[in-house]
């Protein structure tokens, strides 16, 4: 489909220019013109307010889906503990639910499971849809994705929320092309269109160089992942609802997949997604020995060690260590970044930090334009000093 | 043993700046990459029709240019390929795209394994590979950094958790999306990339017509997300720089650090 201006309706405002994520857009004597590079994505139909941007694409009738009730949040759990992803959701579905009137419900999958449904409650679900089964107990794709099918097609929510986390990366998107809706991943941030009353899903893209809000307005329910830590949770002590239990329906036949083992490797050290302080280092801490100075500054801290792909990629940190947009985002009282140049990628994952610190080389660092207080030098100078001031 | 992977080319995002005056993103000079994470699909195509026999088919949605992923995945060693393009395909959201792909390798018919990244650095979605795995109602398993057994009936795979990782046998045909822990791509080879511009090359491009999809399945007529807006993200700090010696700096830092309480 094509993209055209019709330069009569154009009044030069240049909102189109601002809106395209792609500079498919440029002004030409006053009036705006589409490039050869516009991939009809229509972000500049949307914002154009003399309606002059046309398409050849037909209008779409968008459904009546009044009778959608609900925002729903998928209970994460594994191994009956529920991931803190889950709890994050239900405080925001909370919001999203009082802005449209409507109610909170968590859907719990597993095998004895019951007891969870009292926590999701707790943090503010009205209903809990529990589906308990053998066949639930560790999570397959297959199983959870008609499960979900299952819910959705007999309950008809509004909204469904799930955590970015493996499982949700991997069960959203199949439950989103199984129920024929739309699905936005890894959002930052959520909510309700005051006009249209739909779900505003704003996420990074572009690499997380450009912020994009999103909506779903031909199918439901709504579908939107968000990742761990993102949201953030609100305990309802006392509150009352109710729990629903539905039975699972799926042939046996159906199963493709088995999980022969899950192999827990046990953790060292803390949490990232929980630690008040990070002290993290890229490229410039230059080896696996960069690093342990950078743990004894986190030990002295009291906090936990991170770093960028980078380090992760030469093997200086392992993997679950890896903050940024392939990472963890996380949301400490205080990042301190070490030789790291401050790649939009990593930046995505620090950007709720309370506080961030630079600390570089390279005056030119893109981390000293997100960071509350940079110092430009020697990390392998600065960071034993720091360790030395802090310990005396 | 046949294989299809599936290819994306990217703006190399990884390398964008943004223009300190405007704020805006700096897209002159972007190279245009394969995707990361589809290198390792790729290579992981390749190597298995080594061990085994058969054939590796690519394949990609994307505009005319993106016929140089295509040559560059015939130059790592596939056999075949196919290049979605049509105007008609643009502005595709994945659910449009899983479709489109999925329509494609309905017709390409005949494949044991699909094996996709798990994401592409622009999208960063991570959705369509279970997507169109669903389209095709064949089993899927995301994450995957190890394939340990492949028969004609089933893989066995290790999956990547956050903690840890799973080993998942599914049924063949299946689809895999795979991290970059799962092996090194090779290089592409000089003649096999000469070879693949050539007249004989086993290459095709495909447009909605050849296959079988109408327009209002497709492109942004087909999406069910549309993007309302983009803006600039924001990161107020205040961008303070210390300035001293060592010692000074520090000592600054820690103050301030004091002052609020965080140490």
């Amino acid at each position: 489909m094509t993209v055209w201006i019709d330069a009569d309706l154009c009044n030069g405002c240049k909102r189109c220019v601002k809106a395209c994520p792609y500079e498919g857009v440029e002004m030409r004597d006053g009036k705006a013109h589409i490039l050869e590079r516009c991939t009809s994505c229509g972000a500049c139909i949307e914002n154009c307010k003399p309606k002059a941007i046309l398409t050849d694409a037909k209008p779409r009738e968008i459904p009546d889906f009044s009778n959608r009730q609900g925002v729903w949040v998928f209970a994460e759990q594994r191994g009956g503990g529920l991931h803190s992803v889950s709890l994050e959701l239900l405080g925001k579905a909370g919001e999203l639910a009082e802005h449209l009137n409507q109610e909170v419900s968590a859907v719990l999958l597993g095998h004895e499971v019951e007891p969870l449904a009292e926590t999701l409650i707790l943090h503010g679900a009205d209903h809990v849809y529990l589906v308990e089964d053998p066949r639930l107990a560790q999570y397959r794709t297959i199983v959870y994705t008609h499960a979900m099918e299952q819910l959705i097609r007999q309950f008809k929510p509004n909204i469904l929320l799930m955590g970015a986390t493996h499982i949700g990366r991997d069960l959203a998107p199949r439950v989103s092309r199984r129920v024929a809706v739309g699905l936005t991943a890894d959002c930052t941030e959520l909510s309700i269109d005051p006009d249209e009353k739909i779900l505003l899903q704003t996420r990074p893209a572009f690499g997380g160089n450009i912020m994009a809000t999103i909506a779903s307005r031909y199918s439901r329910p709504q579908m939107a992942t968000v990742r761990p830590g993102v949201m953030e949770l609100k305990e309802q002590p006392g509150k009352s609802g109710n729990i629903i239990r539905e039975t699972l329906s799926i042939d046996e036949a159906d199963i493709k997949a088995k999980v022969l083992e899950i192999i827990r490797e046990a953790k060292k050290t803390g949490d990232l997604s929980k630690a008040k302080i990070i002290v993290a280092g890229g490229r410039g801490v230059g080896d696996v020995s960069g690093f342990k100075v950078l743990e004894t500054l986190a030990e002295a801290l009291g906090g936990e060690v991170a770093g960028t792909r980078v380090a992760v990629e030469e093997g200086w940190i392992p993997a679950d260590r890896q903050v940024g947009q392939t990472g963890q985002s996380v949301r400490p009282e205080l990042y301190i970044a070490c030789g790291i140049s401050g790649a939009i990628q990593h930046r995505a994952g620090i950007v709720n930090s309370r506080f961030i610190v630079a600390i570089n080389r390279d005056e030119r660092a893109p981390i000293f334009q997100v960071a509350d207080w940079g110092i430009v030098g020697d990390l392998h100078e600065l960071v034993p000093e720091m360790i030395r001031q802090l310990e005396s | 043993m046949n294989i299809i992977v599936l290819v994306k080319q990217v703006p190399d995002t990884t390398e964008i700046k943004l223009d300190p005056k405007t704020g805006n993103l700096i897209r002159e000079g972007i190279e245009s990459i394969m995707n990361p994470d589809d290198r390792h699909a790729l290579e992981a195509a390749v190597s298995l029709k080594e061990s085994m026999g058969g054939s590796v088919t690519a394949v990609s949605m994307g505009p005319p240019q993106a016929i140089d992923v295509i040559t560059e995945a015939m130059g790592m060693g596939a056999d075949r390929g196919i290049l979605l393009s049509d105007r008609a395909f643009s502005g595709a959201d994945t659910w449009a795209t899983s479709l489109t792909l999925g329509k494609a390798l309905e017709k390409i018919g005949d494949y044991d394994l699909i094996i996709c990244g798990r994401q592409a650095i622009d999208g960063d979605t991570a959705q369509i590979g279970p997507q169109v795995a669903d389209h095709l109602n064949i089993p899927h398993v995301s994450y995957v950094f190890g394939i340990d057994e492949i028969t004609e009936e089933r893989v066995v795979v290790r999956r990547r958790l956050e903690d840890g990782f799973e080993r998942i046998e599914t049924s063949v045909p299946a689809l895999l999306t795979v991290i970059g822990e799962l092996n090194t791509p090779r290089y592409a080879v000089v003649g096999r990339l000469i070879a693949a511009c050539g007249e004989k090359a086993s290459i095709e491009i495909w447009n909605a017509a050849d296959i079988g999809a109408k327009t209002n399945e497709i492109g942004l007529e087909g999406s069910l997300t549309h993007v309302i807006k983009t803006f600039a993200p924001k990161f107020k700090r205040q961008g303070e720089i210390l300035e001293g010696a060592s010692r000074e700096s520090i000592s600054t830092l820690l103050g301030k650090l004091h002052e609020n309480r965080i140490v």
